[in-house]
């Protein structure tokens, strides 16, 4: 498209200068240029900047290009105003900047506060508390290499293993319960690291609000709500992955907007530390838990958006626009793809042991863990005719195929053997594999080998009882659209009944069947069902082993899929399992269809209550962390809900706030420039945290999987970024009606000041439920808490 | 005066003869031999239930949609004089002689055929050529699902023919926008968009996907008008021309004005109008339905009494408030797994549980599904021992603390530190027996009425959904939903939960039947308990709180998982991997099938997918100012573009987060905004990517092949959607294009 542009001229040497010699602009990493302009025409030094605006012809010249690199290039922090969509420069403040001093002072300040807060009384209570149990003994099982499951990627459990490390924990405390003294085991070391992670979160927001609104009160009123918010305390304070999620989330938001603030120096090397900077981020928030994904999205959607506004740039080179696509699918897609691999790899070298997690992983996977009876075990590679297999359900915490000398009890199907899942290993679990129509005992070692192969007809024949593998059309014990199996026939001897078709999951006809590797079906010749665990356990007559069925429903599912795991053969030379280990690809997709499997195997039971998303912004229910009783030292998660419902309050005025702007833009309304300022911090920098909300929040609604009232806080801290924009804004445009600048800075002033003292205020009431309550309950006249139980729902 | 006299009456009339030519092949196409097969067919069995319900005027709860499409099936019924008299048993089963096969048909088939002059006039309503419309009809009529579908009696081509009506009806309204705001046909079809819309919420919630689609095309319109500052308007012109000393700001307000009218009418017409008639489905439904019958065990106490029959029978006339010596029954009010009563019976807990766990060895307490009894409990003042009601009665208010006694037994009830059997975080509830062994009656419990007033609330029967808070250890009486075992009698297990966490419905009782109790001596209170209660006192719910209930009801109540043989996934009906055998001869081979024309559906997936390479395209080059094709080309292509892709989009993409049982019918309404996309497709391509003339009667021929290529294999499988001539097995065998496709073949 572009012409060939001329070789680049130097930028001109005065320009130059003239940015060397306002002093404060290095400090700042990115005032935007209508901010600058703003100053700079307040600022003494900076009159020789004003010309520069004129000679901006819509379409640019390439040479002007060219030197606008070439002055990129030169490190110039700064580049001339360029024709570009308005949401690149978020307002200036109405007034003068504060002093330079004041940013960095501020935001030690808040840093030190925010430490301060999270470290506050960390040892107490010294007991286990709420979820601890969980994420502190995946901790110890790093540090212990065993092997365990958990429904979320490995990162979070990892660092938090690595912090204990570090630490000096040994990881011999069992985690075993709620409420367990930790007594000699040092436990601060895990805590202080998510407390550490939990405080970075407030520099963070006030950086990224500093960044979108260029407003130093907006900032701080963001800092302070999540400074002296008791919720976010509360889950800052244990050994938790929210406060490690929320940390790589809050990081991937700040890089972003810092990135997007670079956008006029692109592929500066600030532009590619924060690029890359976010791609890391991403990796982070993602390899904690899935909810990262959402971060994710927020980023990617900015992306996009980002490079349709460069591609309608036509100063711009496609080859240009090219390389800033290239950049980014670099920095955001391979650097964070690459790292969240690199980390499950880490995981998996880590966890060579066997360990609580075993059995949701298939027996291939098993057989690499050192400790598990299928670690260096050899067995014959190929399934042959006589072999004595044990088969394993391929559904999560599949069990065995088993049968035992009972039978179905009266009124259960046909009154015949029992079949069931067995999910320990037993010697009910061995099968003979023969052929369905000759009856030659294969045993005999001078018979030829013969193999199974895809599409074969066989009998299973149980080895303890020599009853075979049986179906026919009764209903059967519990899932009653499926058919009964049983064990039939006596030595050996059956019936049609106790064909089965032997089929190889994406093989052909006549191919081997390997042990471990091969996923099974066997389908029954007579009615054509398939052979499958419906995982549902069987009363006590079964023995509460899982049911087995024949289902008529040919759906692909893991319930009626199976693999050989123990295989038994004389004749056949054995080989170690070694040859079948799987690839770490597949261990990786292994390990991620487990997760997914697991998560949404987390469902709310009839009736139990669960916390509803709905309930969620209102504070309307917490959580309870530790202590039930007087006695108990008692720690409720509960946001403080005078900031709570401030952020409430923010988002319908937000809302209003932009569909009134929105609104009287598209009138065509004529705007004061600082009315303009306003709406563009408003329209763009509060769409954008407002984006991040939605997308943290709204998909809750549709997940059928437990919730906790814990899962709202990424979306809560959107939520108080934008009440900082918001406020910031309606202040300075309330301010903005009252002539003298002397009362609109008052308004401004003492407004924001009314604020943060309401929120200093409510947390000097409610900081017990952070930092601990002993003593008589809220209801009680001398409780610490009395008369603050504003809600029945709250239980403290 | 007499003007007409003087000039002769004339009336001109212009008939769109290929219009009316195509409405009379859809009739012909969907409701040749309607009558036949004369058996139930699919889910006929299912909704035919419905039919019967409504002929009977017995009250049911389906929670697969709302009730207006039921309505017009049962209309249908209605019509043929059906008296509902029917055993919806068994997919197959012959018809009896009243049932009126060819009317209960008639509707559906009526709506499927009306689709197919709706998708002309929606092809020409986008400024599409009338060789494009016709394409779009003519495609919809030989399309062999919606063919199947419309012909028997379900509700799809119901819900297809409302939302084709609603899109239509909204570009007509918007073509009409641009001339004459606010004449009368552009209010008729404005209401008509809301009017429609509603209907095909209210046949199935589908319908709120489309409904959704045209909100949200409004909007961006009305978002457009907001910006267009020079917009001609009714309103702001005739103040103009009166006033025309008026200044501009004055000229703005006015526009403004105008703007609100414009958007209180789209309001109107588009929110409050399809809201209020969805509220009327309810209310023709609850009226037309007071009956008691097997469905009304799912809804409250308060709900059962409201139908003729039901709870009303028992409770006619029972005394309103509880008081100290009433007896009661006390429901669960969650219902799940299922409605019961609180329960207690001579029978103890076992002193060791099978996992060696040890109980309190108490009388057993259980939520029992069945009336009986065992089921009624004394309401007693802990301060005095009297188990009768006082003269004047002393209601039971919110807060007070009773205790309950078991009216058979005489026991209190009582929970204690001691695990519940299957549920051992929570407290064991028992009747309490004194052992002596140091384990103190612990039977007080507080009185917390949930839907109370005031604080001072008196505690109502069937009106008042109560919590028991026990007052020692404060737990809640609750339900824990688990089945006690052989020892229990398989009765529910009720517990008493320590961490009440918020309202849960199970923790909420409320009291069914009532009486005062008279009798002070354990043996006639026997005979008294025995005996039934009859009082006169009828309880009317308004129709606000039975809406909310039903509507509640119809939300939330969910069929445990089923599987079904013909369900399939949504990634399965793109391809069409899957079809659903309808129905089957008993002695031929003779079927039917839901089958698509394969033709069209590949065409059609063909379509979306160069759509929306195109579409990418050319934004990308117009983003990079190339603009290839005209501007008002492109506008009309988004335009197309927005409304059948985006049809197709919100009518499919949405079953990818459903968890329920998903079927291939689902995707018909989906499949024909996808149809309608082809026509769009095949036009663009012919007007701007066909630049010379040899190139374009080339692509005429090819259209032309095409389409006879859709018209073979509608022939080819209309066997199997009309379920005539019944094949031979070869002929199924060669019917079997696809791997997947489940065809049936009696065996010789």
């Amino acid at each position: 498209m572009a012409p060939p542009s001329p070789p680049a001229p130097l930028p001109p040497a005065g320009r130059a200068r003239s940015q060397r010699r306002v002093p404060w602009r290095r400090r700042r990493s990115s005032p935007s240029r209508p901010a600058l302009r703003a100053r700079r025409l307040r600022a003494p030094h900076g009159r020789d900047c004003i010309p520069r605006r004129a000679p901006r012809p819509a379409a640019l010249r390439p040479s002007m290009r060219r030197a606008r690199r070439g002055a990129a290039r030169g490190g110039c922090p700064r580049m001339p105003p360029r024709q570009r969509e308005p949401r690149r420069g978020p307002g200036a403040p109405p007034r003068p900047a504060p002093p330079a001093a004041t940013r960095p002072a501020a935001l030690a300040l808040v840093t030190l506060l925010s430490f301060a807060s999270r470290f506050h009384r960390l040892r107490e209570p010294p007991h286990v508390c709420w979820d601890e149990t969980h994420f502190g003994k995946m901790g110890s099982y790093y540090i212990n290499r065993t092997f365990f499951f958990d429904v979320h990627p490995p990162l979070g459990k990892m660092l938090i293993g690595l912090a204990g490390y570090l630490s000096g924990y040994d990881g011999t405390f069992p985690f075993q319960k709620p409420g367990d003294r930790y007594e000699q085991h040092n436990y601060v070391g895990m805590r202080g690291f998510c407390a550490f992670l939990g405080s970075c979160l407030v520099p963070f927001a006030y950086l990224t609000v500093l960044e979108l609104s260029k407003s130093l009160p907006a900032a701080l009123l963001t800092a302070f709500i999540l400074i002296f918010d008791t919720g976010c305390i509360t889950l800052s304070q244990y050994i938790l992955l929210d406060p490690i999620l929320m940390f790589f989330l809050m990081g991937a938001v700040l890089s972003m907007v810092k990135c997007n603030s670079c956008a006029d120096r692109p592929f500066s090397a600030s532009w590619w530390f924060w690029l890359s900077l976010t791609g890391v981020s991403l990796a982070g928030a993602m390899g904690v838990k899935f909810v990262g994904l959402f971060v994710v999205l927020l980023v990617g959607l900015n992306t996009i958006y980002d490079l349709w506004d460069l591609l309608g740039n036509l100063s711009l080179s496609l080859v240009m626009f090219g390389k800033h696509l290239l950049a980014r699918v670099l920095c955001l897609i391979f650097l964070p793809l690459a790292l969240y691999t690199a980390m499950f790899a880490v995981h998996f070298a880590v966890l060579n042991r066997s360990g609580p997690g075993d059995g949701f992983f298939s027996s291939a996977f098993q057989s690499q863990l050192i400790g598990n009876n299928l670690h260096n075990v050899s067995v014959p590679e190929h399934l042959a005719y006589g072999s004595v297999v044990t088969m394993k359900n391929l559904r999560m915490a599949g069990g065995y195929l088993h049968s035992h000398w009972h039978l179905y009890p009266e009124g259960v199907g046909a009154r015949q053997q029992q079949v069931t899942a067995y999910l320990h290993k037993d010697l009910n679990n061995l099968w003979i594999i023969k052929k369905h129509d000759s009856d030659t005992d294969l045993s005999d070692p001078s018979s030829p080998v013969e193999f199974v192969r895809h599409g074969d007809i066989i009998r299973l024949e149980h080895k303890e009882t020599s009853r075979n593998l049986h179906s026919h059309q009764h209903e059967a014990p519990l899932t009653r659209k499926h058919f009964q199996v049983t064990g039939y026939g006596i030595n050996g001897t059956g019936d049609s009944n106790d064909f089965w078709r032997i089929e190889v999951v994406g093989r052909r006809t006549g191919q081997l069947i390997k042990v471990l590797r091969s996923q099974v079906r066997l389908t029954h010749v007579a009615t054509g069902c398939v052979l499958g665990s419906s995982g549902k356990t069987l009363p006590k007559w079964g023995w509460e082993q899982v049911e087995v069925t024949c289902t008529p429903y040919l759906k692909e599912t893991p319930n009626s899929l199976w693999n050989f795991e123990d295989h038994i053969n004389p004749k056949l030379p054995n080989i170690s399992l070694d040859v079948l280990k799987p690839s770490f690809a597949e261990i990786l997709l292994e390990s991620h269809m487990v997760m997914i499997r697991g998560n949404s195997g987390l469902k709310p039971k009839d009736n139990e209550v669960t916390s509803k998303p709905w309930h969620w912004p209102i504070n309307y229910q917490g959580l309870r962390f530790s202590g039930v009783n007087e006695t108990d030292y008692r720690v409720y998660l509960l946001g403080n809900p005078v900031i709570w419902w401030l952020n409430l309050v923010t988002i319908g005025l937000y809302l209003l706030i932009t569909v009134a702007t929105a609104v009287a833009l598209k009138r065509g309304v004529q705007l004061t420039s600082e009315l303009k300022e306003l709406s563009r911090v408003v329209l763009h920098a509060g769409g954008q945290i407002t984006l991040g909300w939605l997308l943290h929040y709204l998909p809750f609604f549709m997940m059928g999987r437990v919730l906790y009232f814990h899962h709202y806080f990424p979306a809560m801290l959107f939520s108080s970024m934008l009440t900082g924009i918001t406020w910031d804004a309606l202040l300075k445009f309330c301010a903005g009606f009252l002539s003298p600048s002397t009362t609109a800075r008052k308004v401004y002033g003492g407004g924001f000041l009314a604020l943060v003292l309401l929120i200093l205020y409510s947390f000097y009431l409610f900081h017990p439920l952070s930092y601990g309550m002993i003593g008589p309950m809220a209801s009680h006249p001398s409780s610490p808490m009395a008369g603050l139980r504003w809600m029945d729902s709250w239980e403290f | 005066m007499l003007g007409f006299l003087k000039e002769p009456v004339v009336v001109t009339a212009k008939i769109n003869v290929s219009l009316v030519a195509l409405t009379v092949m859809g009739l012909m196409s969907r409701l040749w031999r309607l009558c036949y097969p004369r058996a139930v067919v699919f889910d006929e069995v299912y909704y035919g239930q419905f039919v019967s319900l409504y002929m009977k005027r017995i009250f049911f709860v389906d929670d697969s949609g709302p009730p207006f499409g039921h309505m017009l099936l049962a209309l249908g019924g209605y019509l043929g004089g059906f008296d509902g008299n029917f055993l919806w048993n068994r997919i197959g089963a012959e018809y009896s002689i009243n049932v009126p096969v060819w009317t209960l048909r008639l509707l559906p088939a009526l709506a499927g055929a009306l689709c197919v002059p709706l998708a002309y006039q929606i092809l020409a309503e986008l400024h599409f050529s009338h060789c494009a419309a016709l394409g779009a009809a003519l495609l919809i009529l030989l399309e062999n699902s919606l063919i199947t579908q419309s012909r028997f009696m379900l509700l799809e081509s119901i819900l297809i023919f409302f939302i084709l009506l609603a899109v239509l009806s909204y570009l007509k309204f918007y073509n009409l926008q641009k001339h004459s705001s606010f004449s009368g046909s552009w209010w008729f079809w404005l209401l008509l968009t809301g009017v429609a819309c509603s209907c095909a919420v209210g046949v199935k919630y589908m319908g709120l996907f489309t409904y959704m689609l045209l909100l949200a095309t409004a909007g961006l319109h009305f978002w457009h008008m907001i910006g267009d500052q020079n917009l001609s308007n009714v309103c702001s012109t005739c103040l103009f021309c009166c006033f025309p000393c008026l200044g501009d700001v004055e000229l703005s307000l006015f526009f403004q004005v105008s703007l609100l009218c414009h958007f209180l009418a789209r309001a109107l017409a588009l929110i409050i109008i399809p809201m209020g008639l969805y509220l009327s489905f309810f209310y023709v439904h609850l009226a037309l339905l007071y009956r008691s019958g097997p469905h009304d065990q799912i809804m409250t106490s308060a709900f059962q009494a409201s139908l003729e029959g039901g709870l009303a029978r028992i409770t006619q006339g029972q005394p309103l408030e509880v008081a100290y010596g009433s007896q009661i029954t006390l429901r669960n009010v969650l219902g799940k797994p299922m409605q019961c009563w609180l329960h207690s019976h001579t029978n103890t807990y076992p002193i060791r549980y099978e996992n060696g766990r040890g109980s309190s060895h108490q009388q057993q307490v259980t939520c029992y599904p069945f009336k009986d009894v065992n089921n009624w409990w004394i309401v007693k003042d802990p301060g005095m021992q009297q188990l009768v009601v006082s003269n004047p009665p002393r209601p039971v208010r919110h807060g007070h603390i009773v205790q309950l006694v078991h009216g058979i037994t005489t026991r209190y009830l009582n929970t204690h530190d001691v695990a519940a059997p299957l549920s051992p975080h929570s407290q064991e509830v028992s009747c309490y027996i004194d052992y002596n062994i140091s384990m103190p009656a612990q039977n007080l419990w507080r009185v917390e009425i949930v839907n109370r007033e005031s604080d001072t609330d008196v505690w109502k029967t069937i009106l008042s959904e109560v919590r028991f808070v026990h007052v020692n250890t404060s737990a809640v009486l609750k339900l824990s939903g688990a089945s006690l075992p052989e020892w229990g009698y398989r009765q529910l297990e009720v517990v008493g939960e320590k961490l009440s966490k918020g309202y849960h419905q199970s923790m909420l009782w409320n009291v069914e039947e009532h009486r005062y109790g008279k009798s002070q001596e354990q043996k006639e209170r026997e005979v008294e308990l025995h005996s039934p209660t009859q009082m006169d006192i009828s309880k009317n719910l308004s129709f606000m709180a039975k809406f909310t209930e039903l509507q509640w009801k119809i939300l939330t109540l969910k069929n445990e998982d089923t599987e079904h043989k013909y369900s399939s996934s949504a990634l399965d009906w793109i391809t069409m991997d899957t079809n659903i055998a309808y129905w089957l001869h008993p002695t031929s081979g003779a079927q039917i099938h839901l089958l698509g024309n394969v033709a069209t559906w590949a065409s059609a997936n063909a379509a979306a997918l160069l759509y929306l390479c195109l579409s990418l395209w050319y934004l990308l080059r117009r983003r990079r100012r190339i603009y290839d094709i005209p501007e008002d080309a492109w506008q009309l292509w988004m335009a197309a573009g927005g409304i059948c892709g985006g049809g197709w989009a919100v009518n499919y993409l949405p079953f990818f987060l459903m968890e329920k049982t998903l079927f291939l019918y689902h995707y018909l309404p989906a499949v024909t905004f996808q149809i309608l996309l082809i026509p769009v497709v095949l036009q663009h391509l012919s007007d701007h990517l066909c630049r010379s003339v040899l190139l374009k009667s080339m692509f005429s021929a090819l259209v032309v092949a095409w389409f006879s290529w859709v018209y073979f294999v509608y022939c080819t499988f209309s066997p199997l959607t009309y379920g005539q001539p019944a094949l031979a097995p070869a002929e199924l065998r060669a019917l079997r294009w696809k791997d997947t496709w489940n065809i049936l073949i009696r065996k010789q």
